[in-house]
């Protein structure tokens, strides 16, 4: 008893939080912290703090000033230049410039395993114009370069210290963000420290911020509420009824910018032919009519998540209007299944380990038995699983994909028949042209075009059935102000401040 | 002496051998490309090609064993591919963390088993016996992981008295630290209290019967002056020596107790990194565990051995 | 038989008996005795309360709870039964040849063994179900091997103290073959404590498979194991406890029902235990 008492005098202690630090919760443990390298989601959130961007989003995905203050494209859609803030420095006092930006394409470009080649494949060059004026040279149009710049491609590190720490720059990043790298304890904590000689000083409220990675969401929740924690990222879609009751508490809700689907291998392998569903477009088509996705999402998901039959949510300025979401009919996708002669086709559905594959994986098992199906769940491990899809070793695979602010980045590497995540190994000339149309107008309107033509006939084929597009659920501190919930889920550290 | 701690020194040496191919073995014939997974979402072939070279991917079997071993042989037990840190210092990091668990457990399990021992012993065949050993069982019997999330549960979720999880420095903030560990401690702790009171039952039985006890007895001693100061130091040793060895099983059970609380220690840090195909540290972190391991039995078999006199012949 | 009569007249064992018999048969009519089908789900009743129409409530997308820890105690008792049997198949004959042998093969086969035995028991299972993919079978598999090196150890041990026998001796003089030897008089003389390890070795594979399920590693959905339920349950604690405790429960009753069969028959073959 007494143990308890003691306990309990502990636990009030250590829940007086420090005004000044801001702590919040990660779902998984950040990969290395260097912006050519790096390549999870959660990383992105460090980042966001750490380092600033050439550009950003703002609430409604349109793409804003950040360290570039203004830019314009040649007649001819290939030269994008770009004005630089001015003033601003790198952690270590370098300042930022033109020379600093150029290195850091560069740097993007060549360095040995760099993950940021291919999003920025088509910068042929960097000039620098003047100290503030920067001018990169393309080997084609590409539209989607200002999104990408918006996310790590654009993101600046201190040329001084990436050259003096080369491949080991990761351990500890130099960037211009309003917080600075302090120290970093794998799958325990990254901890920063306000950066006194930010530009946008007076938008930083809080002396420090501390990461801490806890991957189960319930462990995550409970030190929310002891006050162990300021704000988590991805509750728990089943905890939102729980904690709206508590006023001390917010939920903010975001719609990603990604998606979760399953794939079908339609031309991967020899697999393909040997499948009901990848021999016949009609199965994959009854299997699409076979699902309730509003259903899908509130059991899979507790409701938290915009139902979607595309690449992008209908709430994109670019989702395809000719292409609208299918209403369940279990007739229909039984009709289609006896046309095709296989009334009771068996498919085998890989899914990864994870809770939420598992969960979709089962209720879309249960809907689709209605229809005729007879699916068998494989679940895999995802490292596992993710070399299966590559090599083709798969009929469906339940895949989740984390979205780019750019439709470009959610579509393009998957359909496209070169994309090196295209794992249906789905390639048609039309869709293909379609793509390159969208990559290559800066239009919005032309590129909406090009969407429709891809969705109506991606609609027809179904390499890839597009399920929903989850919330984002952040909950925090109820006198935590200043949140901007911006589509890509990334913590923007600019204006939080703790009443 | 001599001779025989030689013998017993130059066997770990073929113990150590096959311990590497193991671990070796085991972790560079899972299936799943590490350069694949390591390269994440976006897949760059650019990128899956370089970390293929870079990890020795298309060279043989045998060869990335040599590569590896010559490593271990000069101290470098590789990079963690993930987050691109040494693995001797991931290791270092997580030792104190590990040790500090593994240590509160193991007094935790001292504290209950030896003293649950003393008294089932002390009062054979009564209640208290049948209590105490009903206790061994339930320890030995619970699936650690389960009553970790029971804990959190009672204690983090309904009551709000521990924190669920998470970890401090001790030298940071001691009294958050021990908050934070009083749950796994008991945790881990549990079930190796139901071994230690079944030895220190045993061996409690035997020295309580011993002449030496017998004669304290008919000198006309307490029963507790009889049981603390005679019986129980002569039957302390084996359990202890016992206790040693059951780190092993500790390190085994850390590693769900670090994943239910999650501690970042060895345990989460194997666990993680088998799931995301990071070899160089599961292959270090086994290696080194496995030779602390095989380090604290050499201990334990020469401190029984010396306090053994009819072993020395 | 007189061993038998010893385990009965010890009520913890028999206890034991008892449970462990309640659970095969439980595990043996789940067709006739669940009140649902296992894997129907019901999406009008997810995370449901235990009521009426569902004794231990329901889970996460609307299937019986207990109706899953019925079907559940077949993939217990399978992996605790078919990777101690695995172990055992593996281990006898290991441990016979390094114990009968001697020599180079004793030394090669006990430092292997040493090797083993010096990762812990869980990370060796982990690596090696992961290493097969995750399945019930390859779970089983994979907590077979690792708990193999006790099997081998303990048979060697036995050999080498019952190879300086009188008997063994007297049947190499008559000019018996060496393995002729070692599975008729070497052989029968061990099994008592082969039987006792391999009885508590049941209770610990059913916890190491329930820890595998709990990592992910073990039972697959949507087929039941009381492990992958726990897994599922921990997403859930707060909102639905019973989804957590019933499970756990399971285990608990099994793997004790195991351990105190264990101790009996420790008791009941084993003369040096009977205190």
């Amino acid at each position: 008893m007494k143990r308890i008492v003691f306990a309990f005098a502990f636990a009030l202690f250590s829940s007086i939080s420090f005004a000044q630090t801001l702590r919040i919760g990660l779902a998984e443990d950040p990969d290395v912290l260097d912006p050519t390298r790096a390549r999870t989601f959660v990383g992105r959130i460090v980042f966001s703090a750490l380092c600033d961007k050439l550009f950003d989003l703002d609430e409604k995905l349109n793409i804003v000033p950040m360290l570039a203050t203004s830019q314009s494209w040649s007649a001819d859609n290939k030269q994008l230049t770009l004005k630089l803030r001015p003033g601003v420095t790198f952690h270590d006092g370098e300042k930022f410039d033109a020379a600093a930006v150029k290195y850091n394409l560069e740097r993007h470009k060549t360095m040995p395993g760099s993950n940021r080649r291919g999003e920025l494949a088509s910068v042929a060059s960097v000039d620098v114009v003047d100290p503030l004026t920067v001018r990169i040279n393309l080997s084609a149009p590409f539209a989607p370069l200002l999104a990408t710049l918006t996310d790590r491609s654009g993101m600046m590190v201190s040329p001084r210290a990436a050259q003096a720490e080369g491949d080991k720059f990761g351990a500890k990043p130099v960037c211009s963000g309003p917080f600075k790298f302090v120290e970093r304890v794998a799958q325990d904590r990254i901890v920063l420290e306000r950066y006194d000689g930010y530009w946008n000083r007076k938008d930083i409220h809080f002396q420090k911020i501390i990461y801490l990675p806890i991957v189960d969401a319930t462990v995550r929740l409970a030190n929310l509420r002891s006050g162990q924690l300021d704000f988590i990222e991805r509750l728990a879609p089943s905890d939102v009824p729980n904690l709206k009751s508590d006023s001390r508490f917010k939920i903010s809700k975001i719609v990603e910018i990604g998606y979760q689907g399953i794939d079908f291998n339609v031309g991967k392998s020899d697999i393909s032919q040997k499948h009901p569903l990848g021999k016949d477009a009609r199965v994959r088509e009854a299997f699409e009519l076979a699902l309730d996705r509003q259903g899908i999402v509130q059991v899979a998901m507790d409701g938290e998540a915009e139902v979607g039959n595309q690449w992008v949510a209908p709430t994109n300025r670019y989702y395809a209007k000719n292409a609208p979401i299918p209403k369940r009919d279990v007739a229909k996708a039984k009709k289609l299944l006896a046309e095709a002669g296989v009334p009771n086709p068996s498919v085998t559905l890989m899914t990864p380990t994870t809770s939420d594959a598992q969960r979709i994986a089962q209720v879309v098992q249960a809907m689709v038995k209605e229809a005729g199906f007879e699916v068998k769940i494989q679940s895999t491990e995802f490292a596992t699983s993710l070399n299966l899809a590559d090599k083709g070793q798969y009929e469906a695979y339940v895949l989740a994909w984390s979205g780019r602010a750019d439709p470009d980045g959610n579509l393009h590497t998957m359909l496209s028949c070169k994309g090196p995540t295209n794992y249906s190994g789905y390639c048609n000339q039309e869709v293909e042209r379609a793509i390159d149309e969208s990559r290559t107008s800066l239009d919005p309107a032309k590129r909406a075009e090009a969407y429709a033509k891809v969705a109506a006939q991606v609609q027809k084929d179904r390499p890839i059935i597009y399920l929903f597009h989850r919330h984002w659920l952040w909950a925090h501190s109820a006198k935590l102000t200043g949140l901007r919930t911006v589509p890509d889920g990334m913590v923007r550290v600019q204006g939080l401040k703790m009443n | 002496m001599g001779r025989y701690l030689v013998r017993r020194v130059g066997l770990l040496v073929p113990t150590l051998f096959f311990v590497t191919l193991l671990i070796f073995g085991l972790q560079q014939l899972l299936p799943g490309d590490p350069a694949v997974i390591l390269a994440g979402e976006d897949r760059d072939p650019n990128v899956v090609a370089y970390l293929r070279t870079k990890l020795h991917l298309d060279e043989p079997f045998a060869v990335r064993y040599a590569y590896w071993l010559r490593g271990v042989a000069k101290g470098d037990l590789g990079e963690s591919l993930r987050i691109q840190k040494p693995v001797t210092e991931l290791i270092l990091e997580k030792l104190p963390v590990t040790l500090e668990l593994a240590v509160l457990a193991m007094l935790v399990a001292l504290a209950i088993g030896v003293s649950a021992g003393v008294l089932s012993a002390v009062f054979k065949d009564s209640p208290i016996d049948y209590a105490a050993r009903v206790f061994a069982l339930w320890g030995l019997s619970t699936p650690n992981f389960w009553l970790g999330i029971l804990l959190i549960l009672l204690f983090s979720v309904q009551l709000g008295w521990l924190p669920a999880s998470g970890y401090l420095s001790p030298a940071e903030d001691l009294k958050g630290n021990l908050a934070a560990m009083v749950m796994p401690a008991f945790v881990l702790g549990n079930a190796l209290a139901a071994v230690l009171m079944r030895h220190t039952r045993s061996a409690m039985i035997e020295a309580l019967s011993a002449d030496y006890v017998r004669t304290a007895r008919s000198k006309g001693l307490k029963q507790a002056v009889v049981v603390l100061r005679h019986a129980l130091p002569n039957a302390l040793m084996p359990v202890i020596t016992l206790g040693a060895l059951e780190f092993g099983a500790l390190l085994s059970g850390a590693v769900l107790t670090e994943q239910v609380f999650s501690i970042p220690g060895f345990g989460k840090l194997i666990v993680d990194a088998v799931f995301n195909r990071d070899y160089a540290v599961v292959q270090g972190v086994v290696l080194f565990t496995a030779s602390a391991y095989m380090l604290l039995n050499l201990l334990a078999d020469v401190a029984y051995f010396l306090v053994n006199p009819r072993l020395r012949t | 038989m007189e061993a038998l009569r010893i385990l009965l007249r010890r009520k913890g064992a028999l206890f034991g008996l008892l449970v462990i018999g309640l659970f095969v048969l439980v595990a043996l009519l789940a067709p006739w005795i669940a009140p649902h089908d296992p894997l129907a789900t019901s999406w009008s009743a997810v995370r449901k309360a235990p009521s009426a129409a569902y004794l231990l409530g329901t889970d996460e997308i609307g299937r019986d709870v207990l109706s899953r820890i019925i079907w559940g105690a077949r993939a217990s008792l399978l992996a605790g039964v078919v990777s101690v049997s695995l172990s055992l198949l593996l281990g006898l004959p290991i441990g016979l040849l390094a114990g009968y042998l001697g020599g180079w093969v004793d030394a090669l086969i006990s430092r292997m063994v040493d090797a083993m035995l010096a990762c812990p028991f869980l990370i060796l299972a982990i690596a090696l179900a992961a290493f097969l993919g995750p399945s019930l079978t390859n779970a089983m598999i994979a907590i077979g091997i690792s708990a193999t090196p006790i099997f081998v150890r303990l048979t060697r041990g036995q050999v080498l103290a019952v190879k300086v026998e009188d008997y063994v001796e007297a049947a190499r003089a008559v000019g018996n073959s060496r393995l002729r030897i070692a599975l008729r008089h070497v052989l029968p003389n061990i099994v008592a404590p082969l039987i006792v390890q391999a009885t508590l070795a049941i209770a610990a594979a059913v916890i190491a498979e329930a820890s595998l399920s709990f990592l992910g590693l073990g039972q697959q959905p949507p087929a039941p194991s009381w492990g992958s339920m726990l897994n599922t349950a921990k997403n859930y604690v707060d909102q639905a406890p019973w989804m957590a405790i019933w499970p756990g429960v399971s285990i608990f009753l099994l793997v004790l029902s195991f351990n105190l069969v264990g101790d009996g028959l420790r008791d009941a073959l084993d003369p040096r235990h009977r205190h």
